[in-house]
């Protein structure tokens, strides 16, 4: 049963991999963003040296890791589920003997090695000739965040599929799903580190999912999180990853209650 | 004669569909406000942390995001066709579309017009509004024409880059992502260009002119900066026409090269 799993891994990865001279051009596209981000954070910091516990140096290496984590990590599960949804092909799906929602998974993990090996890694070495990134040198560090990043994956791919699932009670929940994105960008920490926030927004996101997707890998990456409290930031990650099952899997039964397709 | 009436059915259209699914009109009503203020409150975390941005302060970088709103709701409103190439091209939508007789842009555009988009744009005028007041900005007649003038170029810059990008679809079958990715690059002509180096102020200032869609035309209502934009403020409505004719030329050479979908 493992196998026919792995099979929908192996298969987005081929589909992928047929598509892949588009995402030559996405790795342009990352350095711009990550280039205007750089610039951005550069005019923050102006003629101060350290701002929110971040140096520069920091700051760039922070920026280029998390848009690059931002590219294996993202995936448009929710708006495939959505149209399973909408066009009514999630019922026939709903027949066949295996779940559904680990096939989701499967295949945004597929995705996900492609473009770990064909965008993440590739668009890192660019952007390192181009911008003053500092990598860390300890293997263990290496280690430890690939580790996290898969991570990152995990609970990512759990909030795109609960956005994905409320297709089942919305019936159209493209507004939903680009407040989810502008969400996850801000509160992940992509955009701002969450150490910037004002206190009570700081506050509020030490008990919500989004900092474990980027705020956490990149902060043990870029070194700024003490080895002491490595092992209780991967925890914190391990903890989101297994609460959210929770409401996946009551959305998911009632919503297999719920089920009526317009339509198709 | 024939597109207003066209338009108008379009619209009654809309609503039907609309007030089917209620709940989730008012869903996307509230998510573009989250959307809008998410970016909002990304400017005010950056200024708590510094009193300028590249010789612009706070109130004046709000007023820009501001104006810049203001397009950005109307493009939304008569663009969203960021999944054209799975819709029309992939599922092949676009032969149904090509059988009739009115332009086929116009017909995909208004399959997917969207007015909610457009209460941003009213947000947005308020918050250029408020703004205007707290910098003490001198108000002239005339300043409402170029507004509208600005806002105009603006949504061609838009129309123009989006139309261009929708029209690879008909260039390569495979569907090509490139709309989510450019997603985030839009955002960055909102900040003043002189902070970047040289080669993305180039970038956003004449390939993917974001820069036309914020920073540039809102600086001419601001007081004068070191690096005058706002000289570059009245070639908003040129550059809009311009890129808008490219993506036009853009697209209809891409639909005559258009052999249809498989399936």
């Amino acid at each position: 049963m493992m196998g026919a799993y792995l099979d929908f891994i192996r298969i987005r990865f081929i589909t992928m991999l047929a598509y892949r001279v588009n995402y030559y051009s996405g790795i342009v596209i990352y350095a711009i963003n990550i280039g205007a981000y750089y610039f951005l954070w550069k005019a923050i910091f102006g003629e101060q040296q350290e701002l929110a516990g971040f140096t520069v140096a920091q700051m760039t290496t922070y920026v280029a890791v998390s848009w690059m984590a931002r590219a294996f990590y993202f995936n448009n599960l929710d708006r495939e589920i959505a149209n399973d949804i909408r066009d009514g092909s999630v019922a026939t799906q709903m027949t066949r003997p295996y779940s559904y929602l680990l096939v989701k998974m499967m295949q945004g993990f597929g995705e996900g090695l492609f473009r770990l090996l064909l965008f993440m890694i590739p668009g890192m070495i660019i952007v390192c000739l181009i911008f003053p990134v500092k990598l860390p040198t300890d293997p263990m560090t290496w280690m430890i965040y690939l580790v996290m990043l898969l991570f990152s994956f995990l609970i990512n791919s759990q909030i795109n599929i609960l956005t994905g699932l409320f297709a089942f009670f919305v019936e159209n929940n493209e507004g939903m799903m680009r407040m989810k994105r502008v969400m996850v960008d801000l509160f992940s920490g992509v955009v701002v580190p969450i150490a910037f926030f004002p206190g009570w927004l700081a506050a509020i996101m030490k008990w919500l999912p989004f900092q474990a997707i980027t705020y956490l890998p990149s902060s043990v990456f870029t070194g700024r999180t003490p080895g002491s409290e490595i092992a209780g930031v991967f925890g914190l990650q391990v903890v989101w990853f297994v609460v959210l099952l929770v409401p996946i899997w009551f959305t998911w039964r009632a919503a297999r209650k719920r089920l009526f397709v317009q339509g198709g | 004669m024939l597109y207003a009436q066209l338009f108008w059915e379009y619209i009654k259209n809309y609503a039907k569909t609309r007030l089917t699914y209620r709940m989730d009109f008012w869903i996307e009503i509230l998510s573009d406000m989250m959307f809008q203020f998410m970016n909002l409150i990304f400017i005010l975390i950056v200024f708590r942390h510094t009193p300028s941005l590249g010789g612009w302060s706070e109130a004046e970088v709000v007023f820009v995001y501001g104006f810049f709103m203001i397009p950005y709701g109307i493009f939304s409103t008569f663009f969203s066709i960021w999944n054209f190439s799975e819709r029309y091209i992939v599922k092949g939508e676009m032969d149904r579309i090509l059988t009739r007789p009115a332009h086929n842009l116009f017909q995909v555009l208004l399959e997917n017009v969207d007015p909610p988009s457009l209460i941003g744009s009213v947000v947005g005028a308020i918050i250029m509004f408020v703004c205007w007041g707290e910098l003490g900005l001198p108000f002239h007649i005339m300043d409402i024409v170029l507004l509208a003038v600005f806002v105009i170029g603006a949504v061609l810059v838009y129309a123009g880059i989006y139309t261009a990008l929708s029209a690879i679809s008909f260039y390569s079958d495979a569907p090509t992502g490139i709309v989510p990715l450019m997603y985030n690059i839009q955002n960055y002509g909102r900040y003043p260009v002189n902070i970047y180096n040289k080669m993305i102020r180039f970038v956003l200032t004449w390939l993917l002119p974001f820069a036309f869609v914020g920073v540039i035309p809102a600086s001419y209502f601001l007081e004068k900066k070191a690096d005058d934009l706002s000289q570059l403020a009245l070639l908003t409505p040129i550059v809009g026409l311009v890129f808008f004719t490219l993506g036009l030329l853009l697209w209809n050479h891409g639909v005559k090269r258009y052999r249809g979908a498989g399936s």
